[in-house]
């Protein structure tokens, strides 16, 4: 069990940047979860937190050590792949085994923990099993097995859940955190999944384009996002963003509803304002045009349109069905509305 | 996957014919004649022949010398064998960590193979001629006393190391291949579980390229069994004193330039039961062994 502190973390592929410097750091036990889009770094900085790729600037530190030129054998760490990464050619035992019988363990040593990590993961049956024998949920069993009997440092997942059906992802993403909370082993989980980010991290570390854009609880990830681009991101269906500018008054515009910012605006400034879907009410200063109904059972998202031609989407309670064609106001609390500079996407305060 | 019928009987036939017909003509009919022949016994100016059922093979197996060619192509199929996968892994392993500016590598690996083997002979015959050879005058400049028209070992040396070089870049491709095939993560996997590039090499890596491995050792004990015959006959002409003489040479000196047709019928006859009990042997494996 240990720290992961990240300073100022960089990559480059030759001379190409993809991690514009990251810091934060990951208190012992805790569950951090990196999220983004495809294509944003989380695999190269977790991979670099593992030494499987070299750091091209600042510092990891794992517990006190700083790990930037130590081998991945010498961190400690242990990692679940997306694709599992099982040795194919060995039994599902010696899967777990072989981090092991490499650390020099005797057998009896060996046998106990790995029957302990077989019972807790309902393994048993498997063990003589060749992974290709097994089916897709037990190889990600098997796979944790391996990362727990090692009882690492630190446990680092790399999108290990996007290869199984959507019922067994709720599942496992449920024992994975039990586990974790049960082994209180410091853990960093790669996904682009925002529900599986938002359920499982006690930190939320949201990257876009390299940038760790905004590092907090879910809660504080959902209530304050930092940046344009983290509103836009978590939550669902995803916030409503509507453009305007400062009024002389310092109150901002909007298509039949006027805003008051809780901080003071220059007027003439740019600014987007953010909705979310669940904040939006029936009834008030926006007036929409129905164009599209679903109906999900617990509640229903209506898409609609103002009059100066935006869409909104307001998620109502499942009773509540207006017709598509319907003309229907509706208005949000004070304080549910997110203020963005237009131009550097940075967060403004609400109104 | 889905099947799909013809509508007659006849075409599918007709769709497999040339295959058949390049077998028959090609194997069966070749075969069958050895193995009529290696029955026979005909004098020397070829006038009378004799069915002499097996005495063909019994002579065969008394004559020393043909015991002689046994144990040589023992020495030369698993030396070259050994020599040309050995170096093939070690070239792969090395390629396909450094995979960037691999294409020109292995064009240049490539090359041995798209030489045949005569020429390959030749070529090695040029380096190591006793007299004029680049390699054999910085031999002799060294003090080694070379020369393989007399000395039987260096003879044997010389034929083993240009038949294994002509292999390697053959082997070398499926090494490669094979290790490609290897998923990246599996191999970090146990590098983040503490093995080092060694272990990880001989407890993930062999594993799983041990069917290319075996694969690739049959195909070259067949390789050294019957190609390697255009090296030795352009360079040592299966002597000195018959140290390089094989399986395959004896076939040929016995047969074409000796005469006696019945007895090289019955040592092809031998040679072909060999090669389809090693081939029938790697299937077996290889459908046994192969993970994923
Ligand atoms: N070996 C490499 N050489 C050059 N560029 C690379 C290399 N590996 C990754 N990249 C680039 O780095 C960026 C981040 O890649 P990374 O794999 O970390 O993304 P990711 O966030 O994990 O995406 P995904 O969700 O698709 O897995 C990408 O733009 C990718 O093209
Ligand atoms: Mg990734």
């Amino acid at each position: 069990m240990a720290e992961v502190t990240l300073k100022d973390v960089r990559k480059d592929y030759a001379g190409n940047q993809v991690i514009h410097g990251v810091s934060c750091a990951i208190a012992d036990g805790e569950f951090a979860v990196i999220v983004g889009p495809s294509g944003c770094g989380k695999s190269t900085l977790l991979r670099m937190v593992a030494g499987l790729e070299e750091i091209s600037g600042g510092e990891i530190t794992i517990g006190d050590r700083v790990v930037n030129d130590l081998e991945p054998k010498d961190r400690d760490v242990a990692m679940v792949f997306q694709n599992y990464a099982l040795y194919p050619h060995m039994s599902v035992y010696d899967n777990m085994a072989y981090g092991l019988r490499i650390r020099g363990m005797t057998k009896a040593e060996i046998d106990v923990r790995v029957q302990k990590a077989a019972a807790t993961l309902e393994l048993g049956p498997f063990l003589d099993r060749q992974p290709r024998q097994l089916s897709g949920g037990q190889r990600q069993r098997v796979a944790m097995g391996r990362a727990i009997v090692r009882e690492p440092k630190a446990f680092l997942f790399d999108e290990p859940l996007s290869n199984l059906d959507a019922k067994l992802r709720v599942q496992m993403r449920v024992e994975i955190k039990k586990l974790q909370r049960a082994l209180d082993v410091t853990s960093i989980y790669v996904t682009h999944d925002q529900v599986e980010a938002m359920t499982m991290a006690d930190r939320l570390i949201v990257m876009n384009k390299g940038v760790a854009e905004h590092i907090g609880t879910p809660i504080d990830v959902y209530a304050e996002p930092a940046t344009l681009f983290v509103a836009g991101f978590i939550g669902s269906p995803a916030m409503n963003f509507l453009e305007t500018r400062v009024g002389s008054d310092g109150a901002l515009e909007l298509d039949g509803a006027r805003l008051t910012p809780k901080t003071r605006l220059d007027p003439g400034r740019a600014v987007t304002v953010g909705i979310r879907p669940e904040h939006l009410a029936p009834g008030g200063g926006l007036d929409i045009q129905v164009e599209l109904v679903e109906l999900l059972g617990a509640d229903t998202l209506v898409y609609g349109r103002l009059s100066d031609g935006n869409s909104l989407v307001i998620r109502l309670p499942g009773t509540q069905v207006p017709k598509s064609g319907d003309r229907m106001p509706v208005h949000a609390n004070a304080g549910a509305w997110h203020l963005f500079d237009t131009e550097t996407g940075k967060r403004l305060g609400t109104a | 996957m889905q099947k799909v019928g013809f509508k007659g009987r006849f075409f599918p036939y007709v769709l497999i014919a040339p295959q058949i017909l390049i077998t028959l003509v090609f194997f069966y009919w070749p075969a069958s004649q050895a193995v009529w022949q290696s029955f026979l016994i005909q004098d020397a100016f070829g006038t009378r022949v004799e069915f002499v059922w097996f005495e063909n093979y019994e002579t065969l197996f008394s004559d020393p010398l043909y015991f002689n060619a046994l144990v040589v192509t023992v020495v030369f199929s698993t030396t070259v064998a050994a020599l040309s996968l050995g170096f093939a892994l070690l070239l792969a392993v090395m390629a396909d960590r450094q995979i960037r500016g691999a294409r020109a590598y292995k064009t240049f690996l490539i090359w041995p193979y798209a030489v045949a083997p005569a020429v390959a002979g030749v070529l090695w015959l040029f380096m190591f001629q006793p007299s004029l050879g680049i390699v054999a005058q910085q031999l002799k400049r060294m003090g080694v006393d070379w020369n393989y028209l007399l000395d039987g070992r260096q003879a044997m040396t010389l034929v083993i190391l240009a038949s294994a070089w002509k292999q390697i870049s053959y082997n070398f491709l499926f090494f490669l291949a094979g290790l490609q095939s290897i998923p990246r993560s599996v191999i970090e996997a146990a590098a983040i579980d503490g093995a080092g590039p060694g272990r990880r090499f001989w407890t993930i890596v062999f594993p799983l390229l041990s069917p290319t491995a075996f694969f690739l050792l049959v195909v070259n004990i067949v390789y050294v069994f019957f190609d390697t015959f255009g090296i030795i006959d352009a360079v040592t002409l299966g002597g000195p004193a018959k140290a390089t003489e094989t399986l395959v040479y004896k076939v040929y000196s016995d047969g074409r330039l000796g005469g006696d047709l019945g007895g090289s019928a019955a040592q092809s006859v031998i040679l072909m039961a060999i090669v389809i009990t090693l081939t029938a042997v790697q299937f077996k494996y290889v459908e046994r062994k192969v993970h994923y």
